[in-house]
């Protein structure tokens, strides 16, 4: 390969950030060749971001070097960046819902030339790489997969020379993430150089030729990841063993603690998804798997479960055994109900309120108020108990939400909701963006939770996850519901084939009575 | 060099407390400059504005009745601030309380009976919760701001009273003034220290400090208040209801304005006028931010805002200034505190200059 004898396509020698008293990067040192797919690996808060920022010119380094193709530059801002070749594709697209494709495109390129011209270009590109994307169609039509598309297209219509993507494929299907690998793959065939941000191992595996892993600001280690194991991988993220969790026996045939009888509804948001003829039966002791796409009905769905969307009909909605589809959150509580949101500040949590304060966020109907006023002495125990049992790092009770890191954030409302002992859990994405460790506690905790008997209901885009932790899974597409199956008895590819709304051929009878 | 603010960690939490402090010591800068200008020696401008209404027990006693009416309105927006919820119409609903309770008054006093006092600050208080409860309903129900909808009646609460003054309730011995007779005896407010004007309503005022405190600190009302405010969605998740607490702040913060204007006319006014408020309504927005949204430090800003008003009389009589000084001096002071809050989030940086310095932010 003639790549050898080339200058590398992007060095970084020394690069370090400080944001007042954090330490974001430190000495960074990376480089990457021409056409390589270069990982970059590691935790929350391990510095990938502010890494990622500098180079595309959002964020400027205190210190160190920054050499394109051999020559030494600054990249004041990211138009900087785009004229050097940089192109990047965010986690969270930047795309107006009501423009169309093309629209949205010649926004983001602040091109002359007209939307036809573009639209030619466009249909040129997507032909070459088999992204396929309709320059005329509206955003808000368009699937996650399908508006990632259109981010790439985007970045490629510049002919970027480096390509970054930022946990692409937290929002596809596998096949989807399949289809995106080629791409990148063909891109590094013709000598653009991706950087790959991912924390999935078996990705990165798949796909990258090297990987440069930080930890706490720091580069802590490089490896071939076809090489290296997962493992190998995973402890040098963390900086120390891998924990295990365990699963404790599942119960047969528990009673009912919560079902959804054929609950049709529309979405009461812009740009929502209806539910459709949903039905759902959750046992004691069963841990269920919602596998999906986000944006397929998940929130809609949630929501209607935990009461913060009233049904139509009380019978629509049963919590361990009452009808109750019109109640709201807390006398779905007391029934015992439990939920971990998706969003941890802001809506698990308050940001702004001591720990103390947002122990009481939920627990307030178990007996921590007392003729109105609350008894500060009894819920200062609980948070404490809290922080104890989940190993939840925080100065204290009287810490702030804001003051502790995603992870362990997270698993303050797992314990807050464990805690009040329910019989139904709701757990949306419980381990999204959340550290290793701190992934491995929760799951651990979910499933002690049904190993004493409580039904738990979990939603996440993480397969990985689902198959580990869940007895049964189902897919949720465009807002339906498919019939759950034993996890024994399915795989990643026909939950994958359903997350991506298609049928299983040969269908067993239970999904062919499903549809 | 150029100067340039930067995102701080976490809230500089002595800041929140010294930001007061520079405020009121840029208002004194401020105010030294205006005099300067208006041609009046600055120091004893100031010592008429802060020093002299202080120095007599009579002057003493004329802060407090100031202070009292701020202190009862700015509890109420504060509290009700807390769930974001903006009650822009204390000065609305002060108007109708006083024409509610003044109205009792008027109907049945100089009977001697018991129950008229406490008939009256009922009224007062009803009266102002009534008018808290159409902006409540508005809001509940067809999504109407309430900033608009509580400023808005506030002005057909004083045409109301205008109505009333001039046309049914007008004195008939009054030599055609626009005002009603005086209330009797019975229906005044008992003096508090004899030989001032200061009457029992500022025993409500003070027991509203705690009281509040007490609500917001200590009760799962406060906290759904405060959560309300904080996070709409926490507040969802958690099974707070929304309009329940929309009702709750305004009706609160209805009240407790209906209170201060009954108290207000059947303490020193003792009777109704066309204008039976400086303005106290609005003040107290201004007394409530700078008190920190915190019954305690509303404690201490009333105060400072009665002093204002005190020595803005003062002002008018000794150095022959327009009364505008005294407006100009609480905006000043409005606009310095919101300026030091700035300081609570941001520090500022000298840096040589640079092409791209400028607010620096980080996720």
């Amino acid at each position: 390969m003639d790549a050898q004898n080339l200058p590398p396509r992007l060095r970084l020698r020394g690069i370090t950030k400080r944001y007042a008293a954090t330490l974001a990067n430190s000495d960074i040192s990376l480089t990457i060749a021409p056409g390589e797919i270069h990982a970059l690996l590691g935790e929350n808060g391990a510095g990938k971001s502010t890494l990622v920022k500098i180079i595309y010119g959002v964020v400027r380094p205190d210190s160190g070097e920054i050499a394109w193709e051999g020559v030494p530059v600054s990249i004041p801002d990211p138009n900087a960046a785009r004229r050097l070749g940089v192109g990047m594709v965010f986690q969270h697209f930047s795309l107006f819902e009501s423009l169309t494709v093309a629209e949205n495109i010649a926004l983001g390129l602040g091109a002359t030339e007209t939307i036809a011209e573009l639209t030619v270009r466009i249909g040129e590109i997507s032909r070459r790489y088999g992204l396929a994307v309709e320059p005329s169609r509206h955003v808000h039509h368009l699937s996650v997969g399908e508006r990632q598309r259109v981010e790439i297209v985007r970045c490629l219509l510049q002919s970027p020379r480096l390509l970054i993507m930022d946990e692409p494929t937290s929002v596809l299907t596998p096949q989807e993430a399949e289809g995106l690998f080629d791409v990148l793959r063909r891109l590094s065939s013709e000598g653009c150089s991706v950087l790959y941000i991912s924390h999935k191992l078996e990705e990165i595996k798949a796909l990258c030729e090297h990987a440069t892993v930080l930890r706490g600001g720091r580069v802590v280690g490089e490896c071939d990841p076809r090489v290296s194991t997962e493992q190998q991988m995973a402890e040098m993220m963390i900086g120390g063993a891998l924990p295990v969790a365990h699963r404790g026996a599942p119960l047969h045939e528990g009673k009912p603690c919560l079902q959804i009888d054929k609950l049709s509804l529309a979405t009461d948001e812009p740009f929502g998804t209806n539910l459709r003829d949903i039905s759902l039966l959750l046992r004691d002791g069963e841990i269920l798997g919602v596998a999906g796409v986000a944006g397929n009905g998940q929130k809609e769905l949630l929501a209607v479960l935990s009461g913060e969307r009233l049904s139509p009909h009380p019978d629509a909605v049963r919590v361990c055994g009452t009808a109750a589809g019109q109640m709201g959150p807390t006398a779905r509580r007391k029934l015992g109900l439990a939920f971990i949101p998706e969003e941890r500040l802001g809506r698990g949590a308050v940001a702004e309120f001591p720990l103390v304060e947002n122990a009481l966020l939920t627990a307030y109907g178990s007996g921590f108020v007392r003729a109105g006023l609350i008894r500060f002495g009894a819920i200062a125990q609980y948070a404490r108990d809290i922080i104890k049992r989940f190993v939840v790092k925080a100065a204290g009770i009287e810490a702030r939400g804001s003051s502790l890191s995603g992870g362990n954030m997270q698993k303050f409302i797992v314990g807050r909701e464990i805690g009040t002992r329910p019989r139904v859990l709701l757990a949306a994405h419980p381990t999204w963006g959340v550290d290793i460790g701190a992934a491995i506690a929760i799951r651990q905790a979910l499933m002690d939770l049904a190993a004493a008997g409580s039904g738990v209901l979990v939603v996440s885009e993480d397969l990985a996850e689902l198959f580990e932790i869940s007895d049964n899974i189902a897919v949720l597409f465009h807002g339906h519901l498919s019939t759950p199956k034993p996890t024994h008895a399915t795989s990643v590819e026909q939950v994958g084939l359903l997350m991506g709304g298609g049928t299983e051929a040969g269908a067993s009878p239970e999904v062919a009575h499903a549809a | 060099m150029r100067l340039s603010l930067e995102a701080r960690e976490k809230p500089a939490r002595i800041m929140i407390w010294a930001s007061p402090l520079l405020a009121a010591i840029g208002s004194v800068i401020g105010v030294s400059i205006l005099f300067a200008v208006l041609g009046r020696a600055p120091l004893t401008a100031l010592y008429v504005l802060f020093v002299a209404p202080l120095e007599t027990i009579d002057g003493l006693a004329e802060l407090a009745l100031k202070a009292t009416p701020l202190l009862l309105c700015a509890i109420g927006i504060a509290i009700a601030c807390r769930a974001e919820v903006w009650n822009i119409g204390a000065e609305g609903q002060f108007t109708i309380g006083a024409i509610c309770g003044g109205g009792v008054a008027l109907a049945f006093g100089g009977n001697d009976s018991w129950w008229l006092l406490p008939l009256m600050i009922l009224a007062g208080i009803a009266g102002g919760m009534a008018w808290a409860a159409i902006p409540a309903l508005l809001k509940t129900r067809f999504n109407a701001h309430e900033i608009l909808t509580t400023l808005m009646l506030t002005y057909v609460s004083i045409q109301l009273l205008g109505y009333l003054v001039h046309g049914p309730w007008k004195d008939p011995q009054g030599y055609s003034f626009p005002q009603t007779r005086q209330f009797e005896s019975d229906a005044l407010l008992p003096i508090l220290i004899e030989g001032t004007r200061l009457h029992i309503g500022v025993l409500f005022a003070i027991a509203a400090v705690p009281l509040g405190s007490i609500l917001l600190g200590r009760t799962l009302m406060g906290f759904r208040i405060r959560t309300v405010g904080a996070a709409p969605a926490a507040a969802r998740y958690a099974g707070f209801s929304r309009n329940g607490v929309v009702w709750f702040c305004l009706l609160l913060s209805g009240g407790l304005a209906g209170l201060a204007g009954i108290c207000e006319v059947a303490g020193p006014d003792g009777q109704l006028t066309p204008i039976i408020s400086p303005g106290y309504g609005f003040a107290a927005i201004i007394v409530a931010f700078l008190g920190r949204l915190n019954p305690v430090g509303i404690l201490f800003s009333s105060a400072l805002m009665a002093l204002l008003y005190l020595g803005g009389e003062g002002l008018q009589v000794t150095m022959q200034l327009p009364i505008a000084v005294t407006g100009t001096i609480q905006g000043m002071l409005l606009f310095f505190l919101l300026a030091a809050d700035v300081l609570i989030n941001y520090r500022v940086r000298v840096r040589p200059s640079r092409a791209s310095v400028g607010v620096a932010r980080h996720a």
